[in-house]
């Protein structure tokens, strides 16, 4: 006899979701408080960032024998992303020609423990790029639509910033911004000069206090550490924690999920199936309502694989769009370094985790060769030293006179380079480009037809290909970057990335911004959801991640996810109340 | 909680004893890589906070090997030396701990450094051979410096030392690296951060010395 058996669950939950990061952690909160009774499911394992287990936050780099070094965490040892690009086990493939990576945490809270807290909303324009530019689709929604929950989510989690009153980007309700670092003083003088804007970024940290639950930040600088005063935002400690608190969450971890299991004769969802990672044994968790929120590439993973008799093509995909329209922004840096900071006094400047200062989108694409915008982040200054301090100085004691005027030879040895290090700490400067890509048909995730994980899970294939569009934007980015650097009187670092290399555009994946796999419309022919993120084919499922987006602006996806999943959650609460659900 | 108190709690479990403990084990693992590890089937695995499992296990288990003989860890010292020598500022490389760094290194990421490592420190005896007929451990500082000279200046080195450039600059880089990550480099670069604050913006005096 065959020692297996599937593990069912009798409990029938009013809903289950799947994935505990920016969407799930969002449904789970808003439903748990509406007195749904609610399971996630995590494939990852439990995290708290103020547990000591998990705790990198303020540790020192000589705490860590590669002292922060990325051998094993994509990130460095202090990062608070457990997963990365590779997983043991969990492989992905990509088509012949084509290039994807593809990031994933497993852990609650997902990706949101580690990510930039970087918290832009949408502006008008970017929910209807076709009607502007004619390439790609409009969204079936328009900021109006949104707008209210980007103010309800403004004041649940927290962000900081000013308002500008600028078109396309809009204000929020903003905490006080941290005043800008010297280096961001410096960026914002001189691009003045060159018409680029350069205003108060927009994170989602507290500067103040906004509850009981939370802390104040206390400007370590650490966010990507997570951070455990919860003065940050992450789902793990924002959302999933006040939820639990309900009494109306179970959160089940170490549970990838297989398939999402349907009735053969209404053509419902009916739960979900898991593999529990510690056991290797297959479980079920039923549900009258099921939420995909495992990460656009996992949502459109779990939709492939949900085959059956009667959605042969996978689940809610009769219109065949999942999967397809993956897009990824676009990323490419510069580094400089600016001699008048050469000796600089020292004083504490960590600040919050990330830029204080930022560069929205500024120019008009009428007047460019690439349809796209794209924003500019920058970072520099008296960083905490981590491994790969001081590398690669051959290439710069060369170039400026010491203190005393002499002109060395570039490289050395002892005393006197010791200095050199002294000298130019905190002079480094940088930039990177995130922008708008256009989302293509051509461009898609599918089931590998030969290749399975660990747990026996059709692995997915991408299939994607920068366009035109993209490497015009990333040369346009460099152009920028070299006359900020020039601006600033700095000197830039290393070669300037040339038509090659696409411009130093990074692979797609790389910036770990991918949405559009299950996208919504009004045309059940063309989108896989309608515009509430309810599946046209089955009624009672929905997504919650950055699958629906139809396209991504030049904005990280983390905000408008929490206001759609906030908005899908709302939706769905009213349609139990009128029994339609 | 109010921000006194979780300042108060962080206080406590982080800046208090977490730190200055960790502090002491890290230097421990690096000082002792054998010490730390128990033998087989006796106790558990101790993971440090911050550490999942699977890294824990790696950790112990790079500790626990050693990969350059004792000759070539006596040339990594005398090396790190010469590249970071004692100032009247902070200590050398070596007494920061970064011989022991490199070692660990060198086993956490093999492919990237072990051959160069080893065949560059093969390459500077073998240099120190033909020129005073004696390891480089066993010269006299001067006559080090000769060879160092040659290898320590990538733009106007000679071509025929090409390889012993390239090690050196690799060997600088992870001495500055390992240096600068300790807390006597973190120290000697003024380096003031790390703690719970309150930022203010940049101070008055530095705003007027840029014009800002």
């Amino acid at each position: 006899m065959l020692d297996f058996q599937v593990k069912e669950q009798t409990t029938i939950y009013d809903v289950v979701i799947v994935g505990s990061g920016a969407g799930g952690g969002m449904a789970a909160h808003e439903l748990t408080k509406a007195g749904a009774k609610v399971c996630v499911l995590e494939a990852g394992q439990p995290y708290d960032p103020a547990d000591p287990k998990n705790i990198t936050q303020l540790k020192w780099p000589w705490e860590s024998p590669r002292r922060g070094a990325n051998t094993t965490r994509p990130f460095g040892d202090f990062d608070a992303a457990y997963g990365g690009w590779e997983i043991d086990g969990e492989p992905y493939t990509t088509a012949r020609g084509t290039q994807f990576d593809w990031f994933r945490s497993r852990m609650v809270g997902g990706r949101t423990n580690h990510w930039g807290r970087i918290s832009l909303r949408f502006g008008p324009d970017d929910f209807r790029r076709k009607s502007i530019d004619g390439l790609g689709d409009d969204w079936p929604i328009g900021y109006d639509d949104v707008k209210p929950y980007y103010d309800r989510l403004d004041r649940l989690v927290g962000i900081f910033g000013t308002v500008e009153g600028l078109r396309n980007e809009p204000d929020g309700l903003f905490l006080p911004p941290p005043k800008p670092r010297l280096h961001e003083l410096m960026l914002q003088k001189n691009n003045k000069k060159l018409n680029i804007p350069t205003i108060p970024s927009r994170l989602s940290i507290l500067t103040k206090p906004i509850n009981n639950e939370r802390g104040q930040c206390f400007y370590c600088s650490q966010c990507s550490r997570a951070c455990q005063a919860y003065a940050d935002f992450s789902s793990s400690s924002v959302l999933i924690k006040p939820a639990l608190k309900t009494g109306n969450l179970t959160l089940i971890t170490y549970a990838m999920a297989r398939e999402v299991l349907t009735d053969p004769a209404t053509g419902l969802a009916t739960g979900v199936s898991y593999v529990n990672t510690l056991d290797r044994q297959e479980y079920t968790v039923k549900g009258k309502i099921v939420i995909l929120a495992a990460s656009a590439g996992e949502t459109a993973r779990l939709l492939l694989n949900s085959k059956s008799a009667r959605f042969p093509q996978g689940l809610a995909n009769s219109s065949g769009v999942v999967g397809r329209y993956i897009n990824d922004s676009t990323g490419a840096s510069r580094s400089a370094i600016i001699p008048a900071l050469f000796d600089r006094k020292r004083y504490n400047e960590d600040g919050v985790g990330g830029m204080h200062v930022y560069t929205p989108w500024w120019l008009d694409n009428k007047k460019l060769d690439f349809p796209r915008g794209y924003h500019i982040e920058y970072w520099g200054g008296m960083g905490m030293p981590a491994y790969g301090f001081g590398w690669g100085i051959e290439g710069i004691n060369g170039r400026f006179p010491t203190r005393s005027g002499i002109q060395k030879a570039a490289g050395g040895y002892g005393a006197s380079l010791k200095d050199d290090y002294r000298r130019f700490y905190g002079a480094y400067v940088g930039m990177a480009g995130r922008g708008e890509p256009v989302p293509l048909e051509s461009n898609y995730c599918e089931i590998d037809p030969k290749v399975v994980d660990k747990w026996g899970i059709p692995v997915l294939r991408f299939n994607y290909k920068w366009s035109d569009y993209e490497i015009k934007q990333a040369k346009h980015m460099q152009d920028t970057f070299e006359q900020i650097i020039h601006e600033l009187g700095a000197v830039p670092l290393g070669p300037k990335p040339t038509a090659e290399d696409n411009y130093g555009l990074a692979a797609p994946g790389r910036i770990i911004h991918e949405v559009g796999t299950a996208r919504m419309g009004n045309d059940p022919k063309k989108s896989v959801l309608n515009k509430q993120c309810q599946a046209h084919d089955v009624k009672n499922l929905f997504v919650a991640d950055a699958a629906p987006f139809v396209s991504q602006g030049d904005k990280n996806a983390t905000w408008t996810i929490m206001a759609l999943s906030m908005r899908t959650s709302e939706y769905i609460i009213n349609e139990v109340k009128k029994k339609n659900l | 909680m109010k921000r006194r108190d979780y300042l108060k709690n962080i206080g406590l479990t982080s800046l208090g004893m977490a730190v200055v403990g960790a502090d002491a084990e890290a230097a421990a693992l690096l000082d002792k890589p054998k010490a730390k590890t128990k033998p087989k089937g006796t106790g558990e695995l101790k993971i440090p906070g911050g550490r999942t499992k699977e890294e824990a296990i790696r950790d112990v288990k790079l500790m626990a090997e050693k990969f350059f003989s004792e000759h070539e860890m006596k040339t990594i010292t005398v090396l790190v030396d010469i590249i970071i020598p004692a100032d009247e500022k902070s200590g050398s490389a070596s007494q920061a701990g970064v011989p022991a760094f490199i070692e660990f290194m060198a086993k956490d990421r093999p492919d990237e450094f072990q051959t160069p490592l080893r065949g560059g420190l093969k390459w500077i005896d073998i240099q120190s051979i033909k020129r005073f007929n004696k390891q480089f451990v066993e010269i006299t500082p001067k006559q080090r410096i000769e060879i160092v000279e040659d290898i320590a200046y990538p733009e106007q080195a000679k071509p025929q030392f090409s390889q012993g450039v390239a090690f050196f600059s690799l060997m600088r880089n992870l001495t500055a690296s390992g240096f600068f990550t300790s807390e006597m480099g973190i120290n000697d670069l003024g380096y003031v951060g790390n703690r719970p604050n309150q930022w203010e913006g940049v101070p008055e005096e530095v705003l007027k010395q840029y014009g800002l």
